[in-house]
């Protein structure tokens, strides 16, 4: 079984998560070609051959150009299966290639049982077995998954891709970094996060007070920073920060992939939520079921005394 | 302007799951459903659009699903769309993204739209694929994941999310596909007024067998809960309980309460 593996590169780079894809061929067992869209200084650490196109030529984001690259490759290695990472670039070529080839796509593969792929399903409350039809398939492999074992070495032939493109549909005007951060979460030693199950932006306060008597600072899920409940520097998760403090209280937090994302090296979880399914009960250390909103001010109550 | 919003209706995501007696879906009955949450990004987008342009849009909403679908078609209309279309389908759960694509692109096809808005995912089934293969049978511009949209004439600039909050500028022209992420705009809430209005529109109803000609290329063998690690503890009762037994938890956690 062949595998082309899709590296990731940005802004120069190329992004360590493309090491995640390694390891994915790995757990298939499989024999892997990569395929890099960036500079050649920033070929990975991988004895095998890198397929190689110039990013200075092709740019960094162009779509047009990088799905004509990787049907390329693609079929120059003859590779059954085409993985990218679940990323905001592999979402967005993914299913381009997919559809320009009519193979199967399986979108998320969080693990893999008895050759089938698994994908989570219902904000993670679910999981879903998928089998492709076709013999060739396009992959997106969820960030976080998968884990390289050992250190990446060795160094790859280069072959160098050179096509005629037309001028791109999409042109990119260049990257905006994230706000600066006022507050810095990483620092923190606790952090008590506002969930969407706090109800109100009134009720966000409650929550603050809670991390206060436990000295630590205020997070947020993404639904609530962006309603402006909260400010956006305080979003934990995937978009926001990555956080690891040494007590992370999740109050009304469902727990979705890209939350969970963010927080899940903290030392120790506490989850506050009415739902005992709900899905942060995977990582917490401690559940509690019941409503935030009648719970924390009775917590909080006692801590002050 | 011609623009079609494609919109799911999935089940709230605080339901309780249980499996099909296939195995290989949830079970359906007893859940609720509403719009997908990323849908309402892509609407409320197209009525901006419609708002800007002084009403010289048309906005056609479609789902693909059972009659229920027809649920999410109304707030879409109740919002600001202008017709409904409905293409009937019991079974689409078992139609597979590239199926689902197809069909919205058989559906467009002839129909010249500039502007194709789709979620960046829906919650249940959560493929994210199904706006960019659209694109790709269409032969649109696609631009996925979008958290900001303006739009002069046919040129549209936006961003787009990356990772870590970081962002990607870009500019195109019409025709496009462009799929929706959260936080693009603040959707409004249908008014009393408008969810009467919305009774009076236009809704088609067409079976799927007018627009799917293409086999599925996945199958979902089967679906189920997640393996519980089983690594935490679960507290259960009287709250006044729960915030003791917490309280001395967390008296052992905090630094700044030892
Ligand atoms: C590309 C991408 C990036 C993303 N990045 C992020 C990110 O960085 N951070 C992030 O957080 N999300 C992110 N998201 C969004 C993510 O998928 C979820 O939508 C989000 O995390 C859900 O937030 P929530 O848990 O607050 O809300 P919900 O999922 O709506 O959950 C609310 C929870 O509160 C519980 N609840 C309700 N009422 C009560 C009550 N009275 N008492 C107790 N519990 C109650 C419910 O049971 C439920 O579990 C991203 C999504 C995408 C697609
Ligand atoms: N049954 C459907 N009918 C109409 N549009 C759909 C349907 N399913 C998915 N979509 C659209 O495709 C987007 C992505 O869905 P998915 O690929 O399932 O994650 C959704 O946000 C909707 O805009």
């Amino acid at each position: 079984m062949k595998t082309l593996l899709i590296c990731e590169y940005r802004q120069g780079k190329l992004l360590e998560s493309t090491y995640e894809l390694l390891a994915f061929a790995q757990r298939l067992n499989a024999e892997s070609a990569m395929l890099l869209i960036g500079s050649e200084a920033a070929a990975p650490a991988f004895s095998g051959k890198v397929y190689f196109a110039d990013a200075g030529q092709y740019g960094e984001y162009n779509p047009d150009a990088h799905k004509r690259l990787v049907l390329e490759a693609a079929q120059k290695e003859n590779a059954d299966y085409i993985v990218f990472l679940h990323s905001s670039y592999g979402w967005d070529l993914a299913p381009r290639v997919a559809a320009a080839l009519k193979a199967a796509q399986v979108s998320e593969i969080v693990g893999m049982v008895d050759g089938r792929f698994e994908v989570p399903a219902c904000n993670a409350k679910m999981r879903r077995l998928l089998k492709p039809k076709t013999a060739q398939a396009v992959l997106t492999i969820q960030a976080g998954a998968f884990n390289y074992q050992g250190e990446a070495r060795g160094t790859p032939q280069l072959e160098r891709l050179d096509l005629a493109v037309s001028a791109p549909r999409v042109e990119f005007l260049g990257y905006e970094e994230a706000e600066k951060k006022d507050v810095d979460l990483a620092k923190a030693e606790v952090i008590v996060s506002a969930g969407r199950g706090v109800g109100k932006q009134e009720n966000v306060g409650i929550i603050a007070a809670l991390a206060k008597v436990l000295g630590g600072e205020l997070g947020a899920t993404r639904p609530v920073v962006d309603a402006g409940w909260v400010e956006h520097t305080r979003q934990v998760g995937s978009s926001g920060q990555t956080v690891a403090p040494k007590l992370y209280v999740a109050c009304g937090i469902s727990g979705s992939i890209q939350h969970i994302a963010g927080m899940k090296k903290s030392d120790f979880i506490v989850a506050i939520n009415k739902d005992k399914d709900a899905p942060i009960g995977e990582v917490a250390d401690v559940l509690v079921v019941a409503d935030v909103m009648q719970l924390v001010p009775a917590l909080t109550t006692r801590l002050s005394k | 302007m011609k623009i079609l919003v494609c919109i799911k209706h999935v089940p709230d995501m605080e339901s309780r799951f249980r499996v099909n007696e296939a195995g290989n879906w949830y079970d359906e009955r007893d859940l609720a459903f509403r719009l997908n949450e990323y849908d309402e990004f892509a609407v409320e987008q197209a009525v901006r659009v419609k708002e800007q342009l002084g009403g010289a849009a048309d906005i056609t909403i479609l789902s693909i699903g059972p009659d229920r679908v027809i649920e999410a078609v109304k707030k879409g209309l109740a919002m600001g769309g202008d017709r409904g279309v409905h293409i009937k389908d019991d079974l689409v759960y078992q139609k597979d993204p590239w199926q689902v694509a197809s069909v919205i692109a058989a559906f467009a096809r002839d129909k010249n739209f500039d502007l194709v808005f789709t979620g960046m995912q829906s919650q249940d089934r959560g493929s994210a694929q199904i706006g960019a293969a659209a694109a790709e049978l269409l032969d649109y511009a696609c631009i996925t994941t979008l958290v900001s949209f303006e739009i002069s004439g046919d040129v549209v600039t936006a961003r787009r999310e990356l990772e870590g909050g970081m962002r990607g500028a870009v500019r195109f022209k019409l025709p496009a596909v462009v799929t929706c992420q959260l936080g693009l705009n603040t959707p409004r809430y249908p008014t009393l007024p408008n969810i009467m209005k919305a009774k009076q529109k236009e809704l088609l109803t067409f079976p799927i067998a007018d627009f799917l000609n293409v086999e599925s290329l996945a199958e979902t063998e089967k679906m189920y809960p997640p393996e519980r690690k089983g690594r935490g503890l679960v507290l259960e009762g009287d709250v006044n309980e729960l915030a003791d037994k917490l309280a001395s938890i967390l008296k052992e956690k905090a630094p700044a309460l030892r």
